[in-house]
């Protein structure tokens, strides 16, 4: 084991003296960020090397927007939302699910299983399930809308939000302003998708795409992995998390999201309107999709006043540097999403921070 | 939300799976994995198995999932 750590950090300390300048790598996923916290990577890494919070949170990057549609949703006296725990804190423009939660129509559930469930339990309302998720939860929002389909089940729709990552990986490498120099890709995303999806950002930018398990020893090893990739100028798309990724991932899983669904421009918090990133039912499940049915749109506000949410989310800065990061803004009281999900960069900041403070 | 979980099935029966994780028994569909067996161990995700696992590898995740439990718990102590 130390030796592996110390053949990481020599390969560290030799990427960093070649560049001769900071070399950021974006983690994706936001198990990836509580995991490099929890363990104390960042201590450990060459001075010049700088770890990014990236868009890998769901709850995080869900557009305001979209939290005020199904805010809106929430407060119709014929619908019941059903959602993941996460979403429900999230705030919007008037409050949050949590706050509608004692009038009885907000229920949390731990699958699209139990959402059609609760639509078979109370025929005279209608159950919008908040489809939030990249890869890891499109195919079991899928499978339940084929259940609905087959059952006729026509009491449940999906307000879809599901998102693609590797658009949104493309649209951060395509601002100029983004400090990017690889990519510590997601694990259980990848399972779904196989590390063979990044080819294309590999090839388009030269940029290292390297997918690491949450162990910290995985995540040190692909940090210097990429590390090794840029010493070598030779960009690739790997996994070391060999045990669950393989290359072209779970097809039986990607099969059924694209049977369901087919991807539209969509917007995300931070990074605005991204091409083909955002997942809709295809036409023939479209009487399943809550827009239509209740006629409702995404709404195009801005996010929440002073909060900075989105730059975290492109790596622009780093939460501290939000003025409501520790003051107005945290976990108990939170006013953006970062600060909301325990995945969110801002919540691992915040208690990673408050811990120091506690131990010091 | 994209940390699924390892566990073992075991019930089976079609693709309606009950598995054990770490003590707590739950539901979960293997319509992603037509070749699971009773006694395998998968990583669970939104109540779908998404993948085999190894032991040494779903041990290694139970040890992290138990860490930030752990980490989310006494930090919510301290904050709350």
């Amino acid at each position: 084991m130390l030796r592996r750590i110390r053949n990481a950090q020599l390969l560290m300390d030799a990427a960093c003296e070649l560049t001769g300048r900071p070399i950021n790598i974006m983690e994706v996923c936001g198990t990836h960020t509580v995991s490099i916290f929890r363990n104390g990577i960042r201590g450990t890494l060459p001075k010049s090397m700088k770890l990014l919070s990236g868009p890998g949170c769901p709850v995080c990057v869900t557009h305001q927007g979209y939290i005020d549609t199904v805010l809106e949703l929430a407060d119709r006296n014929d619908c019941i939302i059903a959602t993941y725990g996460d979403m429900i804190r999230v705030p919007g423009k008037g409050g949050s699910l949590e706050t509608r939660k004692s009038v009885g129509n907000v229920r949390i559930v731990l699958s699209s299983e139990d959402a059609l469930q609760l639509a078979r339990d109370n025929p005279s309302k209608t159950v919008v399930f908040v489809a939030v998720g990249f890869e890891t939860t499109t195919p079991a929002t899928a499978v339940a809308v084929k259940q609905a389909a087959k059952e006729g089940i026509n009491n449940f729709c999906i307000l879809s939000n599901h998102k693609i990552v590797v658009p949104a990986m493309q649209a951060l490498l395509s601002d100029k302003n983004n400090k990017i120099d690889a990519f510590l890709c997601p694990g259980h995303v990848s399972v779904i998708t196989g590390y063979g999806v990044f080819r294309g950002i590999v090839e388009q930018f030269c940029k290292p795409c390297v997918v690491a398990g949450f162990e910290p020893m995985q995540i040190i090893e692909g940090l210097a992995e990429i590390c090794r990739q840029i010493i070598e100028g030779k960009p690739e798309a790997k996994t070391l998390y060999t045990a669950v990724v393989t290359e072209k991932g779970n097809q039986i899983a990607q099969s059924i999201i694209s049977e369901c669904f087919e991807p539209m421009d969509g917007y995300w918090r931070g990074l605005g309107k991204i091409p083909k990133s955002t997942l809709q039912l295809k036409e023939n499940y479209s009487k399943f999709d809550a827009f239509k049915r209740f006629g409702v749109t995404e709404k195009s506000e801005n996010d929440t006043t002073g909060c900075r949410c989105g730059e975290v989310l492109c790596g622009l800065i780093d939460p501290p540097q939000c003025e409501l990061f520790g003051s107005a803004c945290e976990p108990q009281t939170p006013v953006g999403p970062c600060m909301v999900s325990s995945e969110g960069a801002c919540a691992a900041w915040f208690k990673y921070g408050r811990r120091k403070k506690q131990n010091g | 939300m994209c940390l699924a979980i390892p566990a073992r099935i075991v019930k089976l029966e079609e693709d309606r799976a009950v598995v054990d994780a770490m003590g707590n028994q739950f539901n979960a569909r293997t319509t992603f994995l037509p070749n699971a067996k009773l006694g395998d161990l998968v990583l669970v995700h939104a109540g779908f198995a998404i993948s085999t696992i190894d032991e040494d590898e779903a041990r290694k995740t139970w040890e992290l999932i138990e860490e930030i439990d752990q980490f989310n718990d006494t930090q919510n102590k301290i904050s709350g």
